[in-house]
């Protein structure tokens, strides 16, 4: 057993617990800061200190072991400032940055963002390509992000890095990476009605021929 | 040497280590239909008898369905106990979508673009749902070597032969158009430098046809649907759970009681189409197994729906994912992706034995699992529980250095948090509770039948997938069932005339549970498992 303190009360919990678990098993019954559970989603972003040290972690409750001494407080929703646009009109270059997420350009270059980051992601380098117009680096710099917020919470510019990061892969994805066109091929053959008679065709096989097609298809090497 | 594992554990590890080379050097066989169909009854949880039980009264009476299930089933409304004044409507809309999900989110994009005042109510966040957690791809027929129809027969042949034929139809026919309508609201989907896909096979597929992104691929899209759902206006009512359809005299749905999670105040919210999208069920914890789900997985939909009088389909079919973490205890549960095996990881017991092919389809994988752990070939871990060996040191050799970290970068990380280098030694799975197969049941256009202008989408269906998913087939359907849901119901809605509001099924099934004195005394649905531990 070890004693941590959760928002500053003693409980003794189980040293293999995750924070989230050894909450639970302290009686709570989360409703905020408890999401997938599995690492994903961000819902869990946590702030500790333990007993006696002075730095202050960030940490994904699910993810992380309980510890001795260690002081705890969840941060189960952050205003994280996200701009709305039209994905449609938007064009992939520098201004984009510039008229939608001005404050990346106040950036003191602290790097607190990447200290806290849960996911250990150089989060400074992300918005530091952000800032030029480099939105594939951005975007692969930034992918694991699963938005906690923990690198908002302690940006002195409030910057909303995984808002700006969530932008730079959109525009990646749609603008910058090249086409699929084997897909873009497909999608039009498909509503050209070219397979339109041969899935009638299987729909309507009696159940024995399905098998017999199905057990004896040939699989791809 | 490199030694993460207890001792005991590392003489297993050094078993497979012994027997890599020459595993690697041959494809494990794949198993005939017969041997297939033989594992299943012997070790497929879906075939423990006792783990059933009837359910007694609804348009299911007399089928079986886990105990747990049944047990919601057989609990009463909230609403019982607390009143609450319908003509007082907090919200009117044309189309209420009940889940914050992949299938949620993308039915809310199409019914606000087909013009339709739309709104989401989300027990928990927007994106708190098994969609952002999906790792290892969507399936598409769009190579040159593939086609729909072949889409088509895996599906069907994987699911059983049991799926309902216009849903896979559909599931397959709009693969391509889903990947598409994804990529140009800017998902970032694994490409050749060309701008071909980068494409896999799944357990069960007989093409490569699995689009990833890394082993973020759920994560990737839910985020993605999230933003558009957030630029375009649409409101999201979250932690705000529905807890009972609301229907007018016609018998149609007309919107929905909702429960504000935090503080307990009940709203209304009126609605011409109601669409549930609820997710799945893997917090029920059907026969005590651990799952990969997301916290608010927990069948919600499948009762609101049941109550209201909506038929169930395959409520008896549960996806145990063959390979879920068994150690670190920290990480129980937690998915494994199949993606592992796609990249080239094999199955092997405790005598360094690849025991199967590790891309069978996922019951069989997860009943060869339980099989060699039930038989003396699993490794035990401390705290009792069995696994089998992820060979992952394969990929890196297979794939060259680099290549775990690159494609399965979320693996990776997880393990590492707890010392485990997946690259230098393989990894301990045990089934986990991953997929609701069945829920209910739905025409080809998306409806009800039983319930006008009631729709579901996503997990909450059953008949999509048959009697078995196969790997990324769940990404796929929550995308084209949400996107068609989302239109069918916008343009549903502008012939709808509403009457007046009540919630008399309520009553009625009340006195159903009563008479056929089954009444558990408890509320459903559940909303939210029951973890906190109580000293008294």
């Amino acid at each position: 057993m070890v004693n941590v303190y959760f928002f500053g009360k003693r409980y003794q919990v189980p040293a293999d617990l995750t924070i989230m678990t050894a909450m639970e098993y302290a009686g709570y019954t989360l409703k905020r800061g408890c999401g997938c559970r599995h690492g994903f989603c961000g819902a869990c972003a946590t702030i500790y200190r333990i007993k006696g040290k002075n730095e202050l972690k960030t940490c994904l409750a699910c993810q992380t072991q309980v510890e001795e001494g260690m002081y705890v407080a969840s941060i189960p929703f952050f205003p994280t400032d996200k701009r709305t646009y039209d994905i449609e009109e938007l064009k992939p270059d520098q201004r984009v940055m510039m008229e939608l997420y001005p404050e990346i350009y106040s950036c003191i270059g602290c790097n607190a963002c990447t200290n806290a980051c849960t996911q250990d992601l150089n989060v400074m380098q992300y918005i530091a390509y952000a800032q030029r117009g480099e939105f594939e680096k951005c975007a692969e710099e930034s992918f694991d992000c699963v938005g906690c917020g923990c690198c908002s919470v302690r940006c002195p510019a409030g910057i909303s890095h995984p808002q700006v990061a969530q932008l730079a892969r959109r525009l990646t994805g749609k603008y910058i990476a090249p086409e699929a066109k084997h897909l873009t091929n497909r999608v039009e053959e498909i509503n050209r009605g070219q397979y339109d008679e041969l899935i009638e065709q299987i729909m309507q096989k009696p159940i024995e021929e399905m098998k017999e097609l199905y057990n004896s298809r040939e699989i791809e090497k | 040497m490199y030694t993460p594992y207890p001792e005991y554990m590392m003489e297993s590890v050094r078993k497979v280590e012994a027997t890599r080379e020459k595993r690697m050097s041959e494809e494990p066989r794949r198993l005939t239909a017969d041997e297939k169909d033989a594992l299943l009854k012997e070790f497929h949880p879906d075939y423990r008898e006792e783990a059933f039980e009837e359910i007694k009264i609804g348009p299911n009476k007399g089928q079986k369905a886990n105990r747990e299930l049944v047990h919601l089933l057989h609990s009463n409304s909230r609403l019982l106990q607390d009143k609450v004044d319908l003509s007082k409507v907090d919200y009117d809309v044309d189309v209420l979508v009940i889940g914050g999900g992949g299938a949620g989110s993308s039915c809310a994009i199409e019914a606000h673009n087909a013009g339709a005042d739309v709104m989401i109510v989300t027990k928990l966040r927007i994106g708190d749902a098994n969609t952002m957690m999906a790792e290892g791809g969507i399936q598409a027929a769009d190579k040159e070597n593939d086609s729909p129809v072949q889409h088509y027969l895996d599906a069907f042949g994987g699911g059983h032969f049991a799926a309902k034929p216009e849903l896979v139809k559909r599931l397959v026919m709009e693969a391509p158009d889903a990947i598409k309508w994804l990529n140009e609201l800017g998902v970032e989907f694994d490409k050749e430098e060309d701008g071909r896909m980068i494409t896999t096979h799944g357990g069960g597929t007989s093409r490569k046809r699995m689009h990833a992104a890394k082993d973020y691929s759920g994560a990737e899209i839910m985020r993605t649907l999230r933003d558009e759902v957030l630029n375009l206006g649409i409101p999201v009512v979250e932690f705000t759970a529905a807890v009972e359809l609301i229907k007018d005299e016609k018998g149609q749905a007309a919107g929905a009681v909702l429960l504000n999670m935090e503080t307990g105040d009940y709203s209304v919210a009126r609605a011409k189409t109601v669409v549930i999208a609820t997710g799945g069920a893997g917090r029920m914890h059907y026969q005590g197994f651990p799952t990969s789900n997301h916290y608010g997985a927990t069948a919600d939909g499948l009762i609101l729906g049941y109550r209201a009088g909506a038929p169930l389909l395959y409520q008896d079919s549960i996806q145990y994912h063959p390979t879920g973490a068994v150690y670190p205890s920290q990480i129980l549960g937690a998915l494994v992706t199949e993606k592992v095996r796609s990249v080239g990881a094999q199955l092997v017991n405790a005598e360094g034995e690849a025991y199967i092919h590790p891309l069978e389809t996922r019951d069989v994988n997860a009943s060869g699992v339980i099989r060699e752990c039930q038989e003396g070939r699993g490794v035990e871990v401390p705290g009792g529980q069995k696994g089998v060996w992820l060979d992952t040191p394969m990929i890196e050799i297979l794939g060259g250095e680099g290549t775990i970290e690159k494609r399965i970068p979320a693996m990776f990380r997880m393990y590492m948090k707890y010392g485990i280098d997946m690259r230098k030694v393989p990894i301990l799975i045990y089934p986990t509770l991953h997929y609701q197969n069945g829920g209910l049941d739905i025409e080809g256009n998306g409806f009800t039948k039983a319930i006008p202008n009631l729709l579901v989408a996503g997990e909450a269906v059953g008949g999509i997938h048959g009697r078995n998913r196969l790997m990324g087939n769940s990404l796929l359907d929550i995308i084209v069932f949400g996107r068609n849901a989302g239109k069918a119901a916008a343009a549903k809605a502008k012939d709808v005339e509403l009457g007046s509001l009540n919630v008399d099924h309520v009553e009625k099934y009340a006195k159903e549970l009563e008479a056929a004195g089954v009444a558990t005394g408890e509320v459903s649905p559940l909303l939210l498992p029951k973890y906190a531990r109580h000293e008294r």
